[in-house]
């Protein structure tokens, strides 16, 4: 009897053990949705950070109202702005839109998506399908949009040519470096003469050298300078169901390991807070390689001894950073407004996109206010002629004037709907590779591992000669 | 007395009644999701950006697959991690139960300890992996505190070396988990008849002998189950690798365990090979089940038959 009892209860536990562990992760997505009491409509807009949040809470004519916690905005005729954010890494942000879009037909209206955010890393796997609408449909005409660069709009244009979303920046991208190192390593501080020692990666790798012989590093981490190398690739990286490896990025792999094995970098990752703090002011770093919204967000913050103090000359290095080309031009992130299939209040959408991506004037303050670089040709070269203009950040450098020249050499053509995938990855599969973990081929096999899980429709991985 | 039939009432309904919440709920929730992770586990499943591939019924692709894609290697990995964790785990808490138990010993303050070294597992094992990436990273304050003392003379990477990683993963393991098993051996020696420490004392024992040759073997059904609860755990390692290493198993992959790799696939919402790799872990757990179960029943026999051997003549005498 005993015995008996003894054997089903360990058969049941056992069972219990297993069944728990077996049936776990059926994935518990949304999650974070109040259903929408509000009297009047409700605006939901999804994105991955503030940026977004706050051009909108500030330069969006019709604010009447930012709750406390910025969780929702109240528009003057009632309208409420409902925020989802998730963060982007890992593809997150996707995953969690994706889910929410495939459920996007049977929502209730107020809980309908009307706007999400997309990247240039992966616009395309939005603007190529049906859950994204034409502008043009929601009232925006070509005048309206005029003084856009033509290769925002290309990008979010889909296979049969209707523009699916709008963006208020544009993000050419530049070298920042440390006014105070390269006085020391070049002996002077000044742009032009910096762009002329770094004009390309052979006057690059030679100026790395100097200044490692002077104790400084020429860049922080392993993926500081890949933006660079993979904007200029000559072919998406997705072709049918076979991931192909552009040459260039193997420039990257091999421009990295001798900087790494050499002692050029400090052996950190983009993101990680080594690389933060290497822009601050223990930082031994000689620059980075930032587009538009890195210099004046992330940058900048990084920058400061006490982020929570005044944005001034004296706290950390503010003011020690400056601009200038690079050896090689290339653009970097890039945030489209795109209106959901489904949405209930098109004209609303209509106007935010009006009012935040087509209105001259507001795109001219934004800059002013925030030296971020605006998506307005005219605005951008009025800013970049005015004498007056300077950022306090770079010691009185205008850096619009830059972002100009560096603009018009934006060439978005080989961007793809796998790009954010296939980038963290190689990222990743690399850093081992770099630390001296795995020889080239073990990294090269980790690539297409990680590929294969991130998208089971690949089939096969081509690596160039 | 004799017994009249029909007075007599039936409580067994009652007892199904109460059971079958626990069934109904096993049905729903963790049966038919089994058997759907079974079937799908046939088929070519899942989502290609916004579009749904399948289901295709493809046979044992997924499994094909599965062991071509170093299933072996991430076996390997869970289990040297958990290893790595379960050695210095069941050795300190058996050192810290003999301590804590031995009345001769005395100890100040034993419920104190008790309550400290059972903290680490009030943490949540992410928060507690957080803490460490934290710790541990390149300018982590471990790194800054080894230089300042003049141990090392730049930092050492941790989180980019095999063995740092796999290392720091074990050493988690095994600060949650030591104290917990602290506590159920000291009930289990305490549950031994005080009398036969006693007996041991007077025939002469040392205390390390007593430890070998009473304690240990007394406690040993106790030991086997903290060792097959702790392997299927092990099994499970999930969240301290994951958060450690930002879900990718770094370096080389070599910390990477069988379910951060299932769960790669679930998140790129591919169903089939995330079913396939399911499977097989069931089938693995299923088979250290049924060996646990054999070994602890087949020896539960033997030693009954054994003290019954040993009981007879007693019995025989006391009755005789």
């Amino acid at each position: 009897m005993k015995k008996g009892f003894k054997a089903v209860l360990s058969i049941a536990l056992a069972a219990a053990m297993m069944f728990g562990m077996t049936a776990c992760g059926g994935g518990n997505s949304g999650g974070g949705e109040e259903a929408a009491a509000e009297a009047g409509k409700v605006l939901n807009i999804w994105c991955w950070n503030d940026e977004f949040q706050s051009r909108f809470n500030d330069y969006y004519p019709g604010v009447a109202e930012v709750a406390e916690d910025k969780s929702t905005t109240t528009l003057e005729d009632g309208t409420v702005v409902k925020w989802t954010i998730n963060p982007n890494e890992g593809m997150n942000y996707q995953d969690k839109l994706d889910a929410a879009l495939l459920a996007q037909e049977s929502a209730a209206d107020d809980e309908k998506i009307d706007i999400f955010l997309v990247e240039a890393d992966y616009a395309l796997k939005y603007v190529d399908s049906d859950y994204t609408v034409d502008v043009k449909e929601l009232g925006l005409t070509d005048e309206d949009m005029a003084e856009q660069y033509q290769y925002t709009k290309d990008i979010v244009t889909d296979s049969n040519g209707a523009q699916k979303g709008t963006t208020w920046q544009a993000t050419p991208g530049l070298f920042a470096y440390r006014r105070s190192i390269a006085k020391d390593v070049l002996g002077t501080d000044d742009p032009d003469e910096v762009q002329a020692a770094l004009a390309d990666w052979d006057k690059f790798n030679a100026v790395a050298e100097q200044a490692a012989a002077k104790g400084y590093k020429m860049l922080s981490g392993y993926d500081d300078s890949y933006r660079t190398f993979s904007n200029n690739v000559s072919a998406p990286w997705v072709d049918g169901t076979a991931v192909n490896v552009d040459a260039n990025i193997m420039k990257w792999v091999d421009q990295t390991k001798e900087f790494t094995d050499k002692g050029y970098n400090n052996k950190t990752s983009l993101w990680a807070p080594e690389w933060a703090a290497d822009q601050g002011p223990e930082g031994k770093v000689f620059g980075f390689f930032y587009s538009t919204w890195g210099i004046n967000f992330t940058l900048l913050g990084n920058s400061l001894a006490d982020p929570d103090g005044a944005q001034e000359v004296g706290n950390g290095i503010f003011g020690d950073y400056a601009v200038c080309y690079g050896p090689e031009p290339y653009y970097w992130g890039g945030t489209w407004i795109c209106a959901a299939a489904g949405t209930d209040n098109t004209e609303l959408v209509a106007d935010v996109m009006k009012q935040l991506t087509c209105n001259g004037e507001i795109m001219k303050k934004i800059t002013l206010d925030t030296q971020d670089y605006t998506n307005n040709q005219a605005a951008m070269q009025e800013i970049a002629d005015d004498p007056d203009f300077g950022s306090a950040f770079l010691g009185g450098q205008n850096h619009i004037a830059l972002f100009v020249e560096a603009a018009k050499n934006i060439d978005m053509s080989n961007a793809g709907p796998y790009d954010q995938g296939c980038n963290e990855g190689i990222q990743g599969a690399f850093k081992d590779y770099f630390d001296g973990n795995v020889d080239m081929d073990g990294a090269k096999a980790n690539f297409e591992k990680t590929i294969k899980e991130k998208f089971p429709e690949i089939e096969s991985v081509n690596w160039p000669e | 007395m004799k017994k009249i039939k029909g007075n007599e009432v039936s409580y067994a309904k009652y007892g199904y009644l109460f059971i079958a919440p626990f069934f109904i709920a096993f049905l729903i929730f963790q049966f038919i999701p089994l058997i759907q992770t079974i079937y799908y586990s046939f088929f070519e499943y899942y989502r290609s950006g916004l579009k749904i591939i399948g289901p295709n019924p493809v046979g044992f692709d997924n499994y094909a697959a599965l062991f071509e894609a170093d299933f072996g290697k991430y076996a390997g990995n869970t289990i040297i991690m958990w290893i790595l964790g379960f050695i210095p785990q069941i050795l300190i808490s058996l050192l810290l139960a003999a301590w804590f138990t031995d009345i001769r010993l005395k100890i100040k303050g034993k419920q104190f300890f008790k309550v400290v070294i059972y903290m680490p597992n009030l943490i949540m094992a992410s928060a507690f992996a957080m803490l460490f990436f934290a710790l541990f990273s390149d300018n982590g304050p471990v790194n800054s505190t080894l230089i300042s003392m003049g141990l090392i003379s730049k930092p050492f990477r941790f989180l980019s070396s095999v063995w740092g990683t796999r290392g720091l993963v074990g050493l988690m393991n095994f600060l949650m988990w030591f104290g917990n098993t602290t506590i159920l051996l000291m009930a289990a020696v305490m549950g031994i008849n005080p009398s036969l420490f006693e007996a041991a004392e007077l025939d002469g024992c040392s205390p390390r002998q007593t430890f070998f040759r009473v304690t240990l073997p007394m406690i040993r059904p106790i030991l086997i189950y903290v060792l097959i609860t702790s392997m299927i755990g092990g099994l499970q390692m999930f969240d301290v690798p994951q958060i450690l290493t930002n879900g990718k198993g770094t370096p080389d992959r070599t910390s990477m365990t069988l379910i951060m790799y299932l769960n790669n696939h679930l998140f790129s919402k591919n169903y089939g090979m995330a079913g396939a790799v399911s499977v097989i872990l069931f089938i693995i757990a299923a088979i250290l089940c049924l060996v646990v179960y054999f070994t602890l029943n087949a020896d539960d026999d033997s030693k009954r038959i054994r003290k019954r051997d040993r009981l007879k003549p007693r019995k025989e005498a006391v009755n005789g």
